[in-house]
């Protein structure tokens, strides 16, 4: 039997498509490593009953059609799973169990997929470090000490634990690109409107995207293809035939003229990103592509516009939460509004009561102007930008992070410099845009750091195809010691 | 513009959210911070910028008018966190 | 207390006191749920009166990760409503979210339109005793209604009926030109009417498919700037709006009078009362908070698609009135009341297929209306079908009976519904034309009468009356009065 623990998404969707190992062999195997693993505190439910049957119940399938034949996966806790507790990492939604599945989770099913459980994250995916969620920190399994990015913290620890061959995250602002950066694996932002958002927890309606995150690029294009697709249930969904990015994946980037904007080499950034940049250039150029270099001149306002769109936005998708139909209620309170403001106060934690404080605050009679309308006209600049660059170059390379994984309380007492995490992520879910980030190198401490390729709307398969010509050539080993199974 | 701490405590009565006092003071600081953090678009002029209605470049898709859903009042009222047989129940509301 | 020196003006409204003359100002807005059969953003149903919380889907009940989509019939609702009102038609609009919390607010927030409409700026017109009067429209738009919160099944606790919740709603607001109970009524009658017509609306007042927020302010008469303003919320009978128009614009003058001031605000109108108050809740200002709902991208509408409905729509009351007019000979206040209701005008159109016109409306509008009235009931559910009311009145026309004995007829066929043809073959109510036997019993009263006679042949024409009373006695009212008249009249020149 081959290792496992070496084999990407890919190779053992082939080992069970040829029946060389059976779905329960490999979701016994993904069982035993979630066990081992509980001092990265990376799941917040694990249904193994439910695995180890529905895999069975596969097994003895005569056609093992489908893209995610028999797979075991773990899913980001923000889908709403049938039957299963969902949490959004919040003890307000603690003991929510939803009586339906999320449009992008039973896309997984339908294709074959098993769930091995829900993932912690960041409380309302509001995060960049998973330290926000209810239930307690993930540990990055880099190192001890290290946050695994957020919010798909735990979707990210998991996978560079091998403990899910493959997983799903939420990207508001950079959720699924930034872990995958702190963790060494691989993130897609697909373009807003890919893949539907029935279903799953909203954070900012305007800026939430399911996305894959994986071992590598080939893995990336096959769970893209398996969970998005159109949605009628989601007034947002894009309308068109669903794409073969894994029949379509190749190498061939010659020709393709690839922008490095000026905007994004900022300030005290570590020598080493800068590095590693100039080497995917490298990587770039050898391969035949041209690179341009170009402006997107307001790059610099996309933290502050974010920073008020989405916490407007989630100031009022949470309002729902309130103790009335579902989750949790305060005992305090002699009225309707003294329980709704103790249910709120004891239920949600300090990063989202910040978040809806200030998207209340911007939404205000008064401020509206001044904060929410303004940065929809910035955004509407922002989106421009790229909109201008795409008329000249393909796409865009940028690092994924200004920095490495930072250490646990590091960035928690300082809500700014913790948002400065997202600086290069976000500007591209103001553009609803994809973007891609796969490992570039390890830093001077040896930690793993993302290059980011962002493409015009449905422009998936282009840097899907460059990120698999840079893995080749970067060729990216984690060097992970599974030292949480002593 | 910045926020003190008595607009705080309006917007959190707002958002319907309690804080004690001691919460009140970090986060009245906190909202400061992050208000002067992103008062950073006031340098740019967006006079005669139109605000971005939305990401998607389409109109609203309608359904058709169909009754399929409803009929599911024990799946709604399962997960409260207080109910009887037909009806959500809450603290009682005074007009 | 001026309260006595209050007084009407007979067309003009104005709240008289010792000291001045005020005028009320009056705006309306007025939620009109939309006929449709599925909810503004989900598939669940929207009849009335179903088990508590059993048309709720997850979409109503806020569930997370829940979306809405919109119903495409509420949209040609809107649209088809917009153009009987004679307004603007948006092709573009946008859906925002207005954020408040309330129990029966699943989702903490209302999906409704702020800055863009679906509808702009329209009219209707009014016809009061003292002319026509255009009331301006000020926008139209969609929203969601709220669900049910119960206050009374427990003293401690508010239970919650989300069954209405997502219902479809269209909330016209009307300019601050209405100026007194009437005109209010005669408005809300007109808007009812026209949203019939064109089956946007049901107008079911009882079952809440209508009902009105009311703005009311007061300024001395011949002032033009508008005072402070109230809302009365809510209020579900026209009644009940005259009655809180005329209360609250009472308090208001009470108020400025005594030199106090008036605070802009929210009250209820009390129906026991008859009075209204100032809502508890309003302790903390509301602040919606409004802004575009990103779970939803801009409502863009097709020219065509507008061309299309306009082309569709039916005779509205308007238009049908100036056809009654002119095509029937009717006065205005004839084809008024036969078009203020599309039940009457069908009725009355189905009547005269087969039946004369002038005696349709007239039976419609006197006898038929009189008792409809007095039993409190619908022209659709009266007794006399429009075609039973059509061969009664060919009855008469015919001569076959006269419109003494149709009164009788038309008396049984309320009370039993039969067929005027069948009660009056039943009853032997047919009118007696045979001039023999008319004659026959002329003969028989001028012989026992004859002193009579010779007084009438001397010059009491006066007695005249008396020979026909006694020969409709005689014949039992059938004998055809026309014919009795004109034998009489020969056979006393005998
Ligand atoms: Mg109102
Ligand atoms: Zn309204």
């Amino acid at each position: 039997m081959s290792d496992l623990n070496k084999s990407t998404l890919t190779q053992i969707t082939n080992l069970i498509k040829t029946k060389k190992i059976s779905s329960l062999e490999v979701t016994k195997f993904f069982i035993k490593n979630i066990e081992k693993a509980k001092k990265l505190n990376t799941f917040i439910t694990t249904c193994f009953e439910k695995s180890l049957k529905d895999a069975k119940n596969f097994d003895i399938k005569k056609n093992y059609n489908g893209l995610l034949p028999g797979i075991p996966l773990a899913v980001k806790d923000l889908f709403c799973t049938k039957n299963i507790k969902t949490t959004a990492g919040s003890k307000i939604l603690e003991n929510f169990i939803p009586a339906y599945e999320s449009s992008v989770t039973n896309n997984l099913w339908l294709e074959g997929a098993i769930i091995l459980g829900k993932l912690n994250c960041d409380e309302f995916a509001m995060g960049s470090s998973n330290e926000t969620s209810y239930f307690g920190n993930v540990i990055n399994p880099i190192g001890k000490n290290l946050v695994p990015g957020g919010s798909s913290g735990g979707s990210a620890g998991a996978l560079a634990a091998n403990l899910t061959p493959a997983t799903i995250g939420t990207d508001t602002g950079g959720s699924i690109r930034q872990p995958a950066s702190f963790t060494g694996t691989v993130g897609l932002k697909p373009t807003y409107g890919l893949c539907s958002r029935w279903g799953i927890v909203a954070f900012a309606s305007s800026l939430d995207q399911a996305g894959p995150m994986t071992k590598n690029v080939e893995d990336c294009a096959l769970l893209l293809e398996a969970m998005s697709g159109y949605d009628p249930k989601d007034s947002t969904s894009i309308n068109k035939k669903k794409e073969q990015y894994s029949k379509n994946l190749n190498e061939n980037i010659k020709g393709l003229k690839i922008g490095i904007p000026k905007e994004y080499r900022i300030d005290n950034m570590p020598k080493e990103i800068d590095n590693i940049w100039n080497k995917g250039i490298d990587i770039l150029k050898k391969s035949g592509a041209t690179i341009v270099n170009i402006s997107l001149p307001h790059t610099n306002y996309a933290l502050p516009t974010y920073y008020i769109v989405a916490p407007a936005e989630a100031s009022s998708n949470l309002a729902r939460y309130d103790g009335v139909k579902y989750g949790y209620r305060s005992k305090k309170g002699k009225n309707l509004t003294e329980m709704y403001e103790n249910t709120r106060g004891e239920g949600f934690g300090r990063e989202v009561k910040r978040r809806v404080l200030i998207g209340t605050y911007v939404l205000s009679s008064g401020y509206y102007d001044a904060y929410y309308l303004k940065a929809q006209k910035v955004r509407k600049l922002i989106k421009n930008d790229f909109d201008e660059s795409f008329k000249k170059i393909d796409a865009i390379l940028t690092p994924s992070t200004p920095s490495s994984a930072f250490k646990f309380g590091e960035k928690t007492n300082d809500p700014i410099s913790m948002y400065l995490n997202d600086i290069f992520t976000v500007p591209v879910n103001l553009a609803g845009i994809p973007a891609i980030s796969i490992p570039g190198g390890v830093d001077n401490k040896g930690y793993p750091m993302g290059l980011q390729l962002i493409a015009k709307a449905l422009d998936e398969q282009k840097i899907l195809n460059i990120a698999l010509t840079m893995e080749k050539a970067i060729n990216f080993k984690n060097s992970i010691n599974r030292w949480w199974e002593n | 513009m910045s926020i003190d701490k008595s607009q705080v405590k309006k917007v959190a009565k707002l958002s319907r959210i309690s804080l004690d006092d001691k919460n009140l003071d970090s986060l009245s600081n906190d909202l400061a911070l992050i208000l002067k953090f992103v008062e950073q678009l006031n340098k740019l002029d967006t006079n005669n910028v139109k605000p971005l209605n939305s990401i998607v470049d389409k109109s609203l898709e309608p359904r058709k008018d169909q009754v399929n859903d409803g009929k599911i009042k024990e799946e709604i009222l399962k997960n409260s966190p207080d109910k009887n047989e037909d009806f959500f129940i809450v603290p009682k509301v005074v007009e | 207390m001026v309260g006595k020196l209050m007084q009407k003006d007979k067309f003009n409204y104005f709240i008289k006191t010792e000291k001045n003359n005020w005028e009320v100002i009056i705006g309306l807005e007025v939620h009109a749920q939309v006929v449709s059969e599925s909810k503004l953003f989900s598939g669940s149903s929207t009849k009335f009166g179903g088990k508590p919380n059993t048309q709720v889907s997850l979409v109503d009940s806020a569930f997370p990760g829940m979306l809405p989509v919109i119903n495409e019939y509420c949209i040609e609702q809107a649209v088809k409503t917009g153009l009987g009102l004679n307004a603007k038609i948006n092709l573009d609009s946008i859906f925002d979210r207005k954020n408040y919390f309330y129990a029966d607010l699943p989702a903490g927030y209302q999906i409704s339109q702020y800055k863009n409409p679906i509808v702009g700026e329209g009219e209707i017109n009014l016809d009061m005793p003292y002319g026509s009067k255009k009331i301006g429209i000020e926008r139209l738009h969609l929203e969601q209604d709220a669900g049910k919160s119960i206050h009374d099944l427990s003293p401690d606790n508010t239970y919650v009926d989300l069954n209405r919740s997502g219902v479809a709603l269209m909330e016209i607001v009307s300019k601050p030109d209405l100026r007194s109970p009437e005109e209010v009524n005669s408005y809300v009658k007109k808007l009812r009417s026209i949203m019939r017509y064109l089956n946007t609306c049901d107008g079911n007042m009882q079952e809440g498919s209508l009902r009105a927020d009311v703005n009311v302010s007061v300024r001395k008469k011949g002032e033009t700037k508008f005072g402070t303003r109230c809302e009365i919320k809510n209020v579900n009978s026209i009644k009940f709006m005259e009655m809180a128009i005329d209360s609250e614009a009472k308090r208001q003058v009470e108020l400025l009078e005594s030199g106090k001031s008036i605070d802009q605000e929210t009250r209820l109108f009390d129906t026991k009362k008859k009075e209204t108050r100032s809502m508890r809740s309003k302790e903390e200002a509301h602040d919606y908070r409004y802004f575009p709902d990103p779970d939803l991208l801009p409502l863009k509408i097709n020219k065509s698609f507008v061309e299309n409905l306009k082309k569709k729509l039916p005779e509205l009351p308007d238009q049908k009135r100036d056809r009654y007019i002119k095509k029937f000979n009717l006065s205005p206040y004839e084809a008024n009341v036969l078009v203020s209701e599309i039940d009457v005008s069908k009725f009355f159109e189905e009547v005269i297929k087969t039946a004369d016109i002038k005696l349709a409306k007239n039976w419609i509008i006197v006898e038929l209306f009189a008792v409809l009235n007095e039993k409190n009931i619908e022209i659709k559910d009266s007794p006399v079908t429009p075609k039973n009311l059509a061969i009664l009145i060919n009855q008469i026309s015919s001569g076959n009976i006269s419109g003494k004995i149709a009164k009788e007829v038309f008396d049984i066929m309320i009370k039993t519904g039969s067929s005027a043809d069948k009660i009056i073959e039943n009853k032997g109510l047919k009118q007696q034309s045979n001039p023999e036997e008319i004659k026959k019993i002329i003969k028989k009263v001028l012989d026992k009468n004859s002193e009579k006679v010779l007084e009438y042949k001397s010059g009491k024409v006066k007695l005249f009356g008396f020979f026909i009373g006694e020969v409709m006695k005689i014949s039992a009212g059938k004998a055809n009065p026309k014919l009795v008249n004109e034998i009489l009249k020969t056979e006393l020149k005998k």
